[in-house]
């Protein structure tokens, strides 16, 4: 699917992706002044930056997150998903 | 623009959401059952709950003049308790006469649980032996991937159901392609910091077609946006699409999915 009237992508989305940038590089400074580097969460974050030297970034930085097992667990014992596969090897 | 909201829940949303979304062009809101941000004591509670979806719900949208339709089912995020759940799913059979009904959802997996998978095979079991269209939700966040692989795979293990009468929903980037080329019809869902912005959206529709694929709000009791759908028309209004092209994404292919439901009726 492509537009009639294709209009130039980084006139479109440049400033919200600069801003969005920004956003992170402030959120991994705030987080390492803290000193939350161990959180997997964090760990899990920096990780997935990898995967933007890849072809498919976004797909690539989901997967970088994700569970990559196929088995089910035995019982779910909370609702809420918290972004990053806990057991993901450090 | 006219369009639909395939997925809202509106019981969670005030009357006001209805008159604004009617004013952007709204012509039917479809409403899964899901969870309510707390469990449910007893079946008794969903026997109310789908009361509220099939009648006052639809009368609630009626006084602006929008069609209400729903789905049944326990979500999978109350699906631990197996007995709560077959007493739930019994009290659906009859629920499914009502002619507001579209099928079974929005059932599927949260956290990938074999109590989750139980009750999903019931469901679709439920699908099958009523001839009904098929919601899926799949697992959020880091669960989403391999929960869309064993949903997808139960499902088309499943010879009695057809794919394209199964809508598998809040698919992104890395899920999108192993749904469509199973056959199903996939949801992109519009929904803060969890899900798809509008751009992602867009850009999933540029690089998988937008054949067999739908947007959604899925607003609920959570930071959501109801008029999640008409803003992504107006991200693809910005990319240069035309209205023929935003007229199909956002009315016609809703319209021809829900269609395969006898009871989904446009005025």
């Amino acid at each position: 699917m492509e537009p009639k009237d294709k209009q130039n992508t980084v006139d479109l989305y440049f400033m919200e992706a600069r801003a969005k940038l920004i956003d992170i590089a402030a959120f991994m400074d705030r987080v390492e002044r803290d000193g939350y580097t161990e959180d997997f969460r964090y760990k899990a974050f920096k990780d997935a930056l990898k995967a933007l030297d890849s072809e498919n970034r976004a797909q690539d930085v989901l997967m970088s997150f994700s569970d990559p097992t196929d088995e089910l667990i035995p019982v779910a014992t909370t609702k809420a998903a918290c972004g990053a596969w806990p057991d993901k090897p450090q | 623009m006219r369009y639909i909201e395939p997925h809202a829940h509106m019981v969670s949303r005030t009357t006001d959401d209805y008159v604004a979304m009617v004013t952007a062009g709204c012509k039917a809101v479809c409403e899964p059952a899901f969870w309510a941000g707390f469990d449910r004591s007893s079946a008794n509670g969903f026997y109310d709950y789908f009361c509220q979806l099939t009648d006052y719900e639809p009368k609630r949208a009626a006084k602006f003049g929008l069609p209400h339709y729903c789905w049944l089912c326990i979500n999978p995020k109350e699906a631990e308790d197996i007995k709560l759940a077959d007493e739930v799913i019994a009290l659906i059979p009859e629920f499914l006469k009502n002619d507001t009904v579209l099928g079974i959802g929005e059932i599927g997996l949260n956290k990938n649980s074999r109590n989750e998978m139980n009750v999903l095979e019931k469901h679709v079991n439920l699908a099958a032996e009523n001839n009904q269209l098929i919601l899926v939700h799949t697992p959020h966040l880091e669960d989403k991937r391999k929960g869309t692989k064993l949903i997808v795979d139960l499902i088309k293990s499943d010879s009695r159901i057809d794919p394209g009468r199964v809508l598998i929903d809040h698919v992104e980037e890395h899920t999108a392609k192993y749904v469509i080329d199973a056959g199903f019809w996939g949801g992109l869902t519009l929904y803060p910091e969890s899900k798809c912005t509008s751009a992602r959206a867009i850009d999933i529709l540029e690089n998988f077609g937008s054949e067999r694929l739908w947007m959604n709000s899925a607003c609920d009791w959570g930071v959501s946006v109801p008029l999640a759908v008409p803003y992504a028309a107006l991200e693809m209004r910005r990319r240069g699409y035309d209205d023929d092209i935003i007229d199909r994404v956002f009315y016609r292919n809703p319209v021809e999915f829900l269609s395969q439901c006898p009871n989904f009726k446009l005025r």
